[in-house]
């Protein structure tokens, strides 16, 4: 049963991605969700809306609510990367979970921007189980920086490259803790995740 | 059997026939989860988003293609921009045509770019077609007062 806190607490997330299509479905995946949707088309929209564009601009109220922002890696301009890194600069904003979306599962990709402080990164198409996954994590307060679920992808991360069997990857990587094993098997239903590609 | 049923049944088997001939895959049903009373006509929206971006994209690839001097890192991202919008709407055929289309821009290839073009052009036809005809099928079974069969 939720407590008050919860019930009232409605996830603001600020959603990034150039692609219209993408924009809507996200929107869409989010606002079934109950979640409050800002959607922008670039990174340096982005930056516009939380007052980090260098312009002597304040921060929109609202801006200041976000809880989480979910963001496209492959972007023209600024990437979702580019993006990550400016938000974990900010001393007002490091702390919000940064999601990454990308339609390409390259381990290195991944592994770059976990190690730069993304929450979480969810290989396209995303799915509305997908996001309710993330909503539960970010509902539940699991920070990544310091807490087990950070280390944990690190060592997925880790053992997925150690592994000289070729894979292939077709949901997010990142899982919280209790649905989390290294999967002995391919098929293994559990794991929310397959095998990432070596490249 | 009275005419909703008939439309219903029609409506089932054409859907069913999209699946099976690989012109949409399941992310096209995870759209219907998305679509409800506050937002009934979302499936369409999306594709009708779809088609507008798939239609720019095939046109700028043509343009870039017909260049004397063929600049495929731009083909390349038109076409990586096609597989994204493809993959998140459920266009299966077109997604596949996108992916082995990427190997010949890396690959520098013209020719085999240009037969890519093609193919693209012609499966996204294809399912715009299709999908127009599936979304006509639910407006006709709305209007006969039957409501339209999900999965």
């Amino acid at each position: 049963m939720a407590t008050v806190a919860e019930c009232s607490k409605e996830l603001h997330v600020l959603a990034v991605d150039d692609s219209y299509v993408d924009r809507k479905l996200i929107e869409r995946l989010l606002q079934i969700s109950s979640c409050k949707v800002t959607a922008v088309e670039s990174g340096t929209r982005a930056l516009q809306y939380l007052g980090l564009d260098g312009e002597q601009s304040n921060v929109g109220f609202d801006a200041l609510k976000v809880n989480l922002i979910i963001t496209d890696y492959t972007m023209p301009g600024m990437t979702g990367y580019e993006l990550l890194k400016k938000i974990k600069e900010s001393s007002v904003f490091r702390e919000v979970p940064v999601v990454i979306m990308s339609s390409e599962d390259v381990l290195t990709q991944i592994d770059s921007c976990l190690e730069e402080g993304a929450e979480e990164y969810i290989v396209k198409p995303v799915k509305l189980s997908d996001v309710k996954r993330l909503k539960d994590h970010i509902m539940r307060g699991e920070p990544q920086a310091n807490g087990k679920s950070g280390l944990l992808k690190r060592k997925l991360i880790d053992d997925i490259q150690a592994s000289s069997v070729p894979l292939s990857f077709s949901s997010s990587v990142a899982c919280d803790l209790e649905s989390s094993q290294l999967p002995s098997s391919l098929s293994s239903p559990n794991c929310p995740f397959k095998r990432p590609k070596l490249l | 059997m009275d005419v909703v049923s008939q439309l219903q049944k029609q409506f089932i088997d054409f859907s069913s026939s999209l699946y099976r001939e690989g012109y949409v895959d399941d992310q096209f049903s995870q759209l219907h989860k998305l679509q409800d009373e506050s937002s009934p006509d979302f499936v369409v929206e999306v594709a009708s988003l779809f088609f507008d971006d798939a239609e720019k994209l095939i046109n700028s690839m043509a343009r870039a293609l017909e260049q004397p001097c063929v600049d495929f890192k731009q083909v390349d991202s038109h076409v990586h921009q096609l597989k994204g919008s493809s993959s998140s709407i459920g266009a299966l055929r077109v997604k596949n045509v996108c992916i082995a289309f990427r190997s010949f821009c890396d690959a520098q290839n013209r020719e085999g770019c240009m037969r890519c073009l093609q193919q693209v052009s012609h499966e996204y036809t294809m399912l715009k077609s299709k999908l127009q005809t599936l979304f006509r099928m639910e407006q006709q079974i709305l209007a006969a007062g039957g409501s339209v069969p999900l999965e």
